[in-house]
Parts: C-alpha cells; structure tokens; sequence
C-alpha cells in the first residue's frame, strides 16, 4: 500500500511522491499531472484574527468573492479533470451561506470533501445538514488548550468554548475529526495538554503545526518565534505522543523550517501537485503565492479552463522544475527532493522569488535569518498584530482585540 | 472511545472502511485509491480485492475462505497475507469494525 498524497508539510519521513507513483512519465521535477487534491478558499471573511493567519495581507473583499454558481461550475470541472479531494476553506467558510449546497454539489460529482474551519458559526443543525450532505471529514482549527491563550490568540472571546462544543458534536455525528494546532512561543508550553485535549474530544488525526512565517506570520514572526529550546522539546512530546498513540490518534508535524537544516519541500514542489483557488477566483500555486509580486495568476472567471492555466500559465511555470534554480540550487544533489525550498519565503525574506529557500543551510542569507530569529524568539515581544481587513490592528493591554 | 478503532485483526473481525476512508476507482488515472483525510492510497489489485469484501458483515475469515476457492491457493498462506495487509491498514486508521452509532 503506498502513500501517494504528499502534501509537502510533514517533516517525517516524507511519504512517496503521489504523481510520481501514479504518473510515472517523466523526471520527478517534471511530473506535474492533475493534483489529487484541491484548496479552495471559498471567502477571507472571518471571525477570527489569528496574528500568523495564512491569508495573504491584501484579503479578497466579500464582494469580489465567486458565486454559489461560480463555485459549482469549479467544482463540476476539478471532477472532470481528475481532482479528487477538495478542501473547502477560508478565511472561515461557514461564513458562505451557500456551503452545504457547495458540500452537496461536491458529494454529487465524486469529490472526497473536507471542511477546514474554526467551527465558531457552526450549530448543530448546520454540521448535521453539512454531514447530510455528504462531508467526508471535518479539520477544527485550536489555538490552545484553555480559553484564556486560545481566545487571545484567536481574537474572539468564547472562542475555545464553541470549539469545543462543535468538536463534540462533530464525533457525535460520526463524522471524522482532525484537530489542527497551529504552535508557537506562546502557546508551545500547552502541546502536552493539547494532544491530551485531541484525546478527550476522539479526534482521529492531529496537526501540530508550527507556523510558517509569510504574510501575517512574517509580521508577528517576533511575537510568535519559537526558541530553540522550545522547538527540541515539542519534537520530544510529538514523538512520545505518536507512539503512544500509534493505531487511535495519527498525528502529523510540521516543525518551523526556521530551526530545519533543509528547506521544506513546499507545496510539494511548485506547479507540480497542488493548486488552490482563492475567494476571487485566481488559481495559485499556494495560498501565500499572491505575496510574490509581479506574478500573473490567471482567473477561473478567465476563457481559460483550470487544467489550462495549471499547466500552461506563466506562473505556474515560471517556477516548475529544476531550469529556473540558480546556485546553490542548480548543482544541489536534493533539487529534486525540496526543490529549492519554498518561493514565498525566498521573496519575503530576499526579495526574489528565484533565490534559495533561507531555510536552507546551503543559503547565503541562512545564518543572517537563523540569527535574526533566534534574537527575536529571545525578546518576548509579545504583542499580535491581528488579521483584519484594515491591514491589521495591534493589541492593546487587557484588550486581546477580543 | 478512541480504543474502537485501535483494532486488532483476527479471523472473528468483520472489518469496514470507516466513514472518512473511501476507496473508489479513479477513472482519470484508471487505478483504485483509497480516500482518506490529507491521504490518498493506491492500493494493489489484491488490495482493492480483500477491501471490497470488507463490509462490516463478513468476517475475515468468509473472506478468506472465498478468496482460497477462487484462487484454489492454500487458506493459511491467504490468512497470514490478509491479516498482515488488514492490520497495517487498521493501524494506520484506514480500517475500523463494525459497531454501533456513538449518539
């Protein structure tokens, strides 16, 4: 049996390439068939305002947002072409009201549905006409253990409360539960009782995810930097935990690729097993990818047809396979196995989309980055800037924007 | 609660793919995946045979029995492979009993 979705975030041993098991054809670099797996970010429209959320800075407004309609015909298309699971995400895409019809249209044209929330407008009734309608699984977004980190971090008072009441329901409607912690400095020192906290609710998979720094991240990256210390501890409890729990709880680990010798394989490669749509209807090759300036992403409201624009559009080439790298990439025996890293991080920290990956060690700028982060981990700042429409709100004392 | 689905396989079990797991033929790229959440398994043809057994009615070894006529191939050797492939599979998630609603 292999695993073939790899989705280029889990730092343990990466499992078997998808495409290249599927399609064998050409070199690993190359190989950039359908995906088998869609994001699509139905709204930027949320209640939370997460400091490290993985929208871009410049949100997509309500307005300019596909319609119920649009969705449906992109949905229609994804079956046809060969996509066979979807993501349905945000922003927070309960705030759609059209979701269960978009969950039944999916169920309709055979794609395997997943909701990506953090489940604060769910109620009952909603998730069971969700599970009605044919939602195969349900991700749960935690920022902590308690309320009084999770709901600053989150933004929202009462946040961690409705969580878990929706997490609850969500087993009791038999629909499988993933919860995604997304980790950092000041959350970190709760991952015992965390995973704990994903035992008691009878989640089926956990995400310790350690956020990785672009757009809002990379703006709080001093607030949320974890030390060094603190990332060889949480490697510790994730190991513990995996194998006393081995067989009821699978637990993936994304560690921050900040304390990582080799750069992430990011997206699996750019162009080559992953496309998400955004609320507004550009198809990227990530969902940080319109931080990258002077990149055209092409529209599914253009004449073109998605497998189009996935395989010919100047984006989606301009960073496929191994022609583009420069030094030390060009000549590097890992090109193929992380591809240079990840190009929004290589933008947000150098200013060329084309540079190595600062992640890796192999980087010129490495050192200089690794430094900086280890300087801001060290001094607890630790003031958010939330995640809002208006580019961003710093929190005030006692306030937590809750 | 959690304990269910940490089965272990045996010749009484009457295995099923859980909620969250679905295999389906891939009419695309003409193979059997299984879909699961962040996961996709390409599982060999034998594979897809003994999953499309597993309905949470018969047991193992029904299944077994009625691959070894088909086959005409000893019933130990199919019973050890079976388990063997069950098991990984149960342990990575994939793979539940049967049992009763939880509400």
């Amino acid at each position: 049996m292999t695993d073939i979705l790899a989705d280029g975030k889990t730092a343990s041993a990466a499992p078997s390439d998808g495409l290249a098991v599927l399609e064998q054809r050409r070199s690993t670099a190359e190989t950039f068939g359908i995906p088998l797996a869609v994001l699509a970010e139905l709204t930027h429209r949320c209640p939370l305002q997460c400091p490290y959320c993985s929208n871009p800075v410049e949100l997509d407004r309500g307005s300019s947002e596909l319609t119920t309609e649009e969705w449906k015909k992109v949905l229609s298309e994804l079956a046809e072409i060969g996509v066979l699971q979807i993501h349905f995400s945000g922003g927070e895409p309960t705030a759609r009201k059209d979701l269960v019809e978009l969950v039944q249209h999916a169920t309709d044209v055979g794609l395997y549905s997943n909701l990506i929330t953090s489940a604060v407008l769910l109620n009952r009734e909603k998730l069971s006409a969700l599970a009605d309608a044919g939602l195969c699984h349900v991700q749960i977004s935690f920022q902590g253990n308690e309320p009084i980190v999770a709901d600053r971090v989150a933004g929202l008072k009462n946040a961690h409360e409705k969580k878990l009441e929706v997490a609850k329901w969500t087993r009791e409607l038999d629909l499988p539960l993933t919860v995604n912690a997304v980790m950092h400095r000041q959350n970190l020192h709760q991952l015992s009782d965390i995973i704990q906290m994903a035992v008691d609710l009878d989640a089926d998979r956990l995400e310790v995810a350690n956020v990785q720094y672009y757009g809002w991240a990379l703006k709080n990256r001093a607030a949320l930097m974890p030390t060094l210390e603190q990332i060889e501890e949480t490697s510790r409890i994730v190991e513990e935990a995996a194998t006393r729990l081995k067989g009821s709880l699978a637990i993936d680990y994304v560690v921050p690729d900040y304390y990582a010798l080799r750069p992430k394989k990011c997206m699996g490669g750019w162009g080559r097993q992953f496309f998400n749509i955004s609320p507004a209807g550009k198809v990227l090759p990530c969902h940080a990818a319109e931080s990258i300036t002077g990149l055209e992403f092409e529209s599914v409201r253009s004449n073109h047809s998605i497998a189009w624009i996935w395989q010919n559009s100047e984006a989606f080439n301009r960073y496929r396979g191994t022609g583009w790298m420069p030094e030390p990439c060009k000549s590097c025996e890992f090109r193929e196995i992380d591809f240079g890293g990840c190009r929004c991080q290589a933008f947000a920290l150098t200013g060329d989309a084309g540079n190595t990956d600062p992640a890796c060690t192999l980087s010129p700028r490495h050192e200089e980055i690794f430094k900086t982060a280890e300087r801001e981990a060290a001094a607890h700042q630790d003031r958010f800037l939330y995640r809002n429409f208006a580019g961003g709100t710093l929190e005030t004392e006692g306030e937590h924007g809750a | 609660m959690a304990l269910s689905r940490n089965i272990s396989v045996s010749e009484t079990s009457r295995p099923k793919l859980p909620r969250h797991a679905r295999l389906k033929f891939d009419e695309t790229r003409q193979v059997w995946v299984i879909l699961a959440p962040e996961r996709v398994l390409a599982p060999d043809e034998i594979a897809v045979e003994v999953l499309q057994l597993c309905d949470g009615v018969r047991s193992v070894a029904d299944m077994v029995d009625q691959l070894a006529a088909k086959y005409a191939a000893p019933r130990e050797a199919i019973l050890t492979d079976v388990i063997a492939m069950l098991q990984d599979l149960a342990d990575k998630g994939f793979l539940t009993e049967a049992r009763e609603k939880t509400s």
